[in-house]
């Protein structure tokens, strides 16, 4: 086969993102556990992999440029190397709310335990899932396990929209647990995102694999369902 | 240690014995050259010492004496060279060319070609004189008996052979890439043969019709049985003709010391409007070409 | 105006061998069509077809239908005129020679019979500045020959050459190949401008090229034709495994 130093170089940025697609993951499993336990040294954790993540956005990023500027790649090598570099960028996103989790959570170490009507880990878990399961597709190449992503994030929407509405209700009716609420509130909405980059992640991968667009298939969808809220 | 300085020495030892093969050898190319030109200079040189000092107007304007009396010119000669080389040209240069472009560009490849080909080159290998000898059956009769067209015939079927031939492989020299260019612009090949190809093909063909004139310019026997000589004045075209070399070979073998004396300066004044004929038409074709163009 | 070009069952051979097999294809009109494929795949054979110039070798056969126009090539007109209507540029420059540049612009109509000076002046001017080379050349275009520029220009007069016949297709046959990297984005400016006159046939050994100035690209291979589509398809998400492993240079 011809190319080989080219295929290296593409393996090589596979293996990168992988490996910061672990940390990622990692991440966000560190500072669901911070949650659990209230444990602030945990989210030390989270801060350091958070910088790491960030070093290897820029070195993925730079690593995609040469290859595009020196290899000129066409057809599926040119949408591999776009795909890296989207997923990328949605990798350094869920570090971050991993990291902004953890922030989260220092807050609420200060305050007293309240009761709160959400269940935080079991949407966490979802999204952690939605994580794993679209890197999963990426490193498999597999379009049906990245179309199977796009229909987990229905479930995370709606526990945070239920989340929404009871956490104002506590706001408004419970003012003594107010901060715990937005706290929490915080938390879930930062999962939402998380859950938004895992569906992204798929949709790249479904792009790298068949070359097709399938983003923003939600809003076209609510845009012609006049009955679903958006 | 030891063996780097060997070392050094065996290749300043190489090095001295190339030089003097590349000595040798620059010598003998230098004498070969020297071999070539020189007899060609001998030549021109005993020319020279022997016949310039009779080169006069007689020479020039004067009709040879009869036999015997001294003085007298070759005017009818010079003339009468130049009309037979003028309608052994007309006969051989078109024919010549024709079948050039035909072996290269029409026939090629054909069994016809071949044979045209082989045809030439056996015609190129007749001798002089039978080929006089044969236009003096042909041609020769006695409704018409010795004439100027009878040389005529004679030295352009000689012509024949080498302007084909050159002809021929000057066309082939053409890029195919030119050729493409003219077909491509949806010109008839015929057109493009002879607008194109032979067109950039011409320095060569002159060249090869230069050859062919040089070479039968001088050619004494085929003149014999043909064109025959002539001791007056006459241009027409179907009487005897007079011409330097038969001229030449009359004068020298004669017995008079006069004659001898001419026999020189027509030989030098043969060479000399021969290299002058050549280089004058070269210079001619020259200025049509364009500067630039290879 | 160009006009489309219509492919059907074209199969060719020189001698034995047979070259093209079973091509069909649509070439639109004023537009540019690329034609990529590895040596040997009978991409250049195809264009020649388009001109009948592909019979100007001895051996050479061809089946099948191509129609120009509403004008089938093979029957109903003989190869003449078809390279009349239909320009060819080749991979190496090949101005003629012998002629000044003026001559070579106009060989195309002065070797069939045009001679009006005026009319000859108008139709060179025009096309040199429809190749780009008029500024360069207009003060001495009688007096240098063809052969004399460098190789851009002289591609760039071949060009002139084909167009001052006014033909409706322009096949060029690797054009820029021979030429630096400035000449070539010259000459493939010059086909984005042409595109709009003219229905352009590009064989390219250089993808990037095809990519650069085509709108439809077809993929030869071992003398049949696998994919043709249009240029962003080809070159982003190709139909067929052989065309994507060409132009990701995994072949072999």
């Amino acid at each position: 086969m011809t190319r080989i130093r080219f295929q290296r170089s593409l393996d090589d940025l596979k293996e990168n993102l992988l490996v910061m697609a672990g940390l990622a993951e990692q991440a966000i499993q560190r500072a669901i556990e911070a949650y659990r336990v209230r444990d602030i040294s945990i989210c030390d954790l989270v801060s350091r992999s958070e910088i790491a993540i960030n070093r290897l956005e820029r070195d993925i990023d730079q690593a995609a440029l040469d290859l595009l500027a020196m290899e000129q790649p066409m057809a599926i090598d040119l949408r591999f190397i776009l795909s890296v570099i989207k997923i990328n960028a949605d990798l350094e996103r869920v570090g971050d709310a991993a990291k902004a989790i953890s922030d989260r959570v220092r807050h609420m170490e200060q305050m007293p335990v309240a009761e709160l009507p959400v269940d935080i880990p079991r949407m966490a878990s979802l999204a952690a899932d939605m994580v794993r399961k679209s890197l999963q597709a990426f490193i498999e190449g597999d379009p049906v396990m990245a179309r199977n992503v796009l229909t987990l994030d229905d479930a995370v929407d709606a526990m945070n929209k239920t989340a929404y509405k009871s956490l104002t209700k506590v706001m408004a009716e419970e003012s003594h647990i107010a901060p715990q609420a937005l706290n929490a509130l915080m938390i879930c909405r930062n999962l939402e995102r998380v859950a938004d980059h895992a569906t992204n992640i798929a949709e790249d991968v479904i792009f790298w694999v068949e070359g097709a667009d399938v983003r923003h298939h939600k809003s076209l969808k609510t845009a012609l369902d006049p009955h679903s809220v958006g | 240690m030891a063996e780097v300085r060997t070392q050094r020495a065996e290749n300043r030892l190489r090095s001295r014995i190339r030089w003097v093969i590349d000595a040798c050898a620059t010598g003998l190319a230098v004498l070969s050259t020297l071999l070539v030109v020189a007899p060609l200079l001998a030549i021109f040189g005993y020319l020279i010492y022997k016949g310039a000092s009779s080169l006069n107007l007689t020479f020039f304007t004067q009709i040879p004496k009869p036999e015997g009396e001294v003085g007298g010119g070759m005017a009818n000669a010079i003339v009468g060279s130049g009309v037979l080389l003028g309608l052994a040209s007309l006969i051989g240069v078109p024919i010549g060319i024709g079948g050039g472009i035909f072996l290269a560009e029409f026939g090629r490849g054909t069994k016809l070609a071949n044979a045209v080909r082989f045809t030439a080159d056996v015609l190129n290998g007749v001798p002089s004189i039978v080929m006089g000898v044969a236009v003096y059956g042909l041609v020769v009769s006695p409704r018409m008996p010795f004439s100027a067209i009878a040389g005529g015939v004679a030295l352009g079927i000689m012509m024949i052979p080498t302007v084909t031939r050159t002809t021929e492989e000057m066309l082939l020299m053409v890029p195919h890439s030119v050729r493409e260019a003219a077909l491509a612009l949806g010109v008839p090949n015929w057109r493009s043969v002879l607008s194109i190809t032979v067109k950039t093909a011409s320095p060569g063909i002159i060249t090869g019709c230069m050859l062919a004139f040089a070479r039968v310019a001088g050619e004494t026997a085929p003149l014999i049985f043909t064109a025959f000589g002539n001791s007056n004045w006459s241009v027409a075209l179907d009487r005897p003709i007079s011409a330097l070399p038969l001229e030449i070979y009359r004068y020298a073998i004669s017995p008079y010391e006069d004659q001898h004396r001419q026999a020189w300066a027509a030989a030098l004044v043969l060479v000399v409007l021969i290299v002058a004929a050549v280089a004058l038409v070269r210079y001619v074709a020259g200025r049509g070409v364009l500067k630039g163009a290879s | 105006m160009g006009v489309g070009i219509e492919v059907s069952t074209l199969n060719a051979w020189y001698g034995a061998n047979h070259t093209l097999q079973d091509i069909n294809l649509n070439i639109p009109a004023n537009h540019a069509t690329a034609l990529i494929g590895p040596s040997g795949c009978g991409k250049s054979t195809f264009v020649r077809c388009l001109n009948r110039m592909h019979e100007t070798n001895p051996i050479a056969r061809v089946t099948g239908t191509v129609r120009i126009g509403d004008l089938d090539i093979y029957k109903d007109a003989k190869p003449v005129e078809i390279r009349r209507r239909v320009g060819m540029v080749f991979q190496r420059p090949n101005p003629f020679p012998t002629m000044s540049i003026y001559d070579n612009v106009a060989a195309g109509l002065k070797l069939n019979g045009y001679s009006s000076r005026h009319v000859l002046d108008e139709i060179v001017e025009r096309s040199l500045k429809n190749s780009a080379l008029w500024d360069e050349v207009k003060d001495d275009l009688k007096r240098k020959s063809g052969a004399s520029l460098s190789g851009g220009q002289q591609q760039r007069l071949c060009i002139a050459r084909a167009l001052a016949v006014d033909p409706e297709v322009l096949l060029m046959d690797e054009p820029a190949s021979a030429l630096d990297p400035v000449s070539t984005s010259k000459i493939e400016d010059l086909i984005f401008q042409l595109k709009s006159q003219y229905t352009i046939v590009i064989v390219t050994h250089n993808m990037q090229q095809a990519a650069r100035v085509a709108e439809k690209t077809g993929f030869f291979l071992n003398g049949r034709m696998v994919e043709f589509d249009s240029t962003h398809k080809i070159f982003t998400n190709p139909s067929d495994k052989r065309t994507e492993d060409y132009i990701t240079g995994r072949f072999g």
